[in-house]
């Protein structure tokens, strides 16, 4: 009854958000006393699957699972969760994962919360923290079902150290049921190439002040001074200006890079949300009031079509 | 085709983080001076729902909210914007109900409402974030669910949906009934209603119903249901003391902000 479960996308490979997600589920199931199950959909690499293998007690990889269909991978987790009768299920913060907790939710008779940053257990019904209100406040949600279904801003989860002993891989005991009524026909991904925000050490972010599309070439070329990657906020991508897979917040990428430039962003709680984890803010803004600097450890007040070129000279020039 | 928008009147988002106050008995933000207005992803929602009318040349868009009294301004909105009929079940119970009860809610005025084809919800709500209503919607009445949709077309009696992903956007085939939560994306930004068709949507009679007239289970749902409960509320402390670059000209400040830069970025 204390187990916990993990839903893994196999795609995402054993990158830092798995990671997170692992490391949750390992101590959540030494806190509760329980077992630690590891469901893949899709394969692992081996290297992948034996770091897995070595923090999970048993790991089922249900390889029929790799092309994400949504009715037929809910119903086929449910299938596979039910019969471990787990306290907590597991998940990352993917699209996939978020589409699909509250439904698992509800088919195992349980509790679903989205974006947990932390997991309490020392009561009979497990605890959540989430921020919300935009960020502008944190909630401690209590579950009043079991299984607690949770899917994690798994970044801001510490992985768990590798232990002596390896779980058995085995094949996950499935049996398919196609659901036609809707079908994923297509698939296009805009950051080819690019590492995932999640993962960039370094950050330089526009917004709505930046005033159009070209201004984002110029933060381009700037970010390329210090290898960093380029994002926005909702402002600059509702406005057509960027794809929407670049904005930063609390309905965006959550982002925790060592540096985090914001370049005419107004720093909105909503924005915040997304990016207050990163070690370190600055900014280039304008307005000396605005609430980006409240974040920052420095920052400049200037117009940034003054400061960008001149910034961008000098940082390659330090590269040299 | 039938249409169902479900919709939220929230706190202002956007009102300032300054102001913003909790009730620590309550465990709600306190509405001080901030303004009650309809969740974005809602008014999203109601501009997907009226441009996939537009490309359809005919369906009928019923807009839906569980709530309060004053969530009625929100009803009104959507009918400005041209929704075809609005439904309000009124809210006389815990004001922050959990997920579970709010769709079950939904659920039965739904039901109550006919047939439907497309059920629509925003992705989640500006306040409390929670983001399962249109999946536990989909739960309640037993079809397929498509999250994150910024457009929907349609094609030999089949709908098209785009939806974001994390790293792009995928396009998925559905055959109607179903629940889609909406996104926000550049060409569904809510429209302005016209002048006139505010002045209308104030004479539109509006369906009210009573939880009691739902046959739900009124006790629980009234407490706030049997799903979750919010045992903590707070406001994070951070301070970090912003240091300004200075100097005499644009070129020295902005040397001196290349140096932290580069600090931090050496240090990485
Ligand atoms: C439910 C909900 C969810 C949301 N989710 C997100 C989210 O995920 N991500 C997000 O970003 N937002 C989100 N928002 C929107 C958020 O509230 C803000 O509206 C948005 O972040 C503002 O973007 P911005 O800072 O670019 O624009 P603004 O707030 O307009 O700020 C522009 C800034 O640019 C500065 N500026 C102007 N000209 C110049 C110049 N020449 N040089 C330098 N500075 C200049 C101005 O001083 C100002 O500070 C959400 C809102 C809601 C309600």
């Amino acid at each position: 009854m204390n187990n916990v479960i993990i839903c893994l996308f196999a795609s995402a490979g054993f990158d830092r958000a798995t990671q997170g997600v692992a490391g949750a589920g390992r101590r959540l199931a030494d806190a509760l006393g329980g077992q630690l199950h590891a469901i893949m959909l899709g394969a692992f690499t081996a290297t992948d699957e034996a770091a897995l293998a070595a923090i999970a007690d048993h790991v089922s990889v249900a390889t029929e699972l790799a092309d994400y269909q949504p009715e037929t991978c809910l119903a086929a987790l449910t299938q596979l969760c039910q019969p471990l009768a787990p306290r907590a299920v597991l998940l990352s913060n993917d699209t996939y994962s978020q589409e699909l907790a509250p439904r698992l939710a509800f088919r195992l008779g349980g509790s679903a919360v989205a974006d947990g940053v932390e997991l309490i257990s020392h009561s009979e019904h497990l605890q959540v923290k989430r921020a919300v209100y935009g960020g502008k406040a944190v909630a401690t949600i209590a579950l009043k079902r079991n299984p607690a279904v949770v899917w994690l801003r798994a970044r801001a989860f510490e992985p768990a150290a590798p232990r002596d002993v390896t779980a058995n891989v085995e094949p996950a005991a499935l049996t398919l049921t196609t659901n036609s009524a809707t079908r994923i026909v297509e698939r296009k991904s805009e950051s080819a190439g690019e590492a995932r925000l999640e993962d960039a050490q370094i950050i330089v972010s526009g917004g709505r002040g930046l005033g159009g599309p070209e201004p984002f070439e110029d933060l381009k070329a700037l970010a390329a001074t210090i290898n960093a990657q380029v994002a926005a906020s909702r402002a600059a991508c509702d406005a057509g200006w960027c794809p929407p897979t670049w904005q930063v917040g609390q309905t965006g990428k959550k982002v925790a890079p060592g540096l985090y430039l914001a370049v005419a962003i107004s720093g909105a709680s909503q924005h915040l949300a997304g990016m207050s984890d990163s070690k370190v803010v600055a900014a280039i803004n304008t307005d000396a009031d605005a609430p980006i600097f409240k974040h920052c450890r420095f920052g400049i007040v200037e117009d940034y079509k003054k400061v960008v070129p001149l910034l961008r000279e000098k940082l390659a020039a330090a590269r040299q | 085709m039938n249409i169902v928008v479900c919709l939220k009147q929230i706190l202002d988002p956007l009102a300032p983080a300054r102001e913003f106050r909790v009730d620590n008995e309550k465990k709600e933000a306190v509405r001080g001076a901030a303004s009650l207005v309809t969740n974005i992803f809602c008014e999203n929602a109601i501009e997907t729902a009226l441009q996939t009318k537009e490309k359809l040349g005919a369906a009928k868009i019923t807009a839906l909210t569980f709530g309060a009294a004053d969530a009625e301004d929100s009803l009104r909105k959507a009918l400005a914007m041209k929704a075809d009929a609005a439904t309000h079940v009124m809210n006389d119970g815990a004001t922050n109900p959990d997920p579970l009860a709010v769709a079950q809610v939904l659920t039965a005025a739904i039901q109550k409402l006919g047939a439907f084809d497309l059920v629509l919800t925003g992705r989640e709500s500006g306040d409390w974030g929670v983001g399962q209503t249109g999946a536990l919607l989909a739960e309640l009445l037993n079809t397929p669910y498509v999250g994150f949709v910024d457009s929907i077309e349609s094609a030999d009696g089949k709908l098209k949906l785009k939806r974001q992903t994390d790293n792009g956007f995928e396009l998925v085939e559905a055959t109607p009934p179903l629940v889609v939560s909406i996104t926000n994306d550049e060409h569904n930004v809510p429209r302005i209603p016209k002048t006139r068709d505010v002045m209308m949507s104030v004479r539109t009679p509006i369906t009210k119903f009573t939880l009691e007239d739902l046959g739900v289970d009124v006790a629980t749902i009234r407490a706030g249901g049997d799903y979750y409960a919010v045992a903590d509320l707070s406001i994070p402390v951070k301070d970090v003391q912003c240091e300004f670059v200075t100097g005499d000209s644009l070129e020295q400040k902005v040397e001196q902000l290349a140096q932290r830069i580069l600090e931090v970025t050496r240090a990485l």
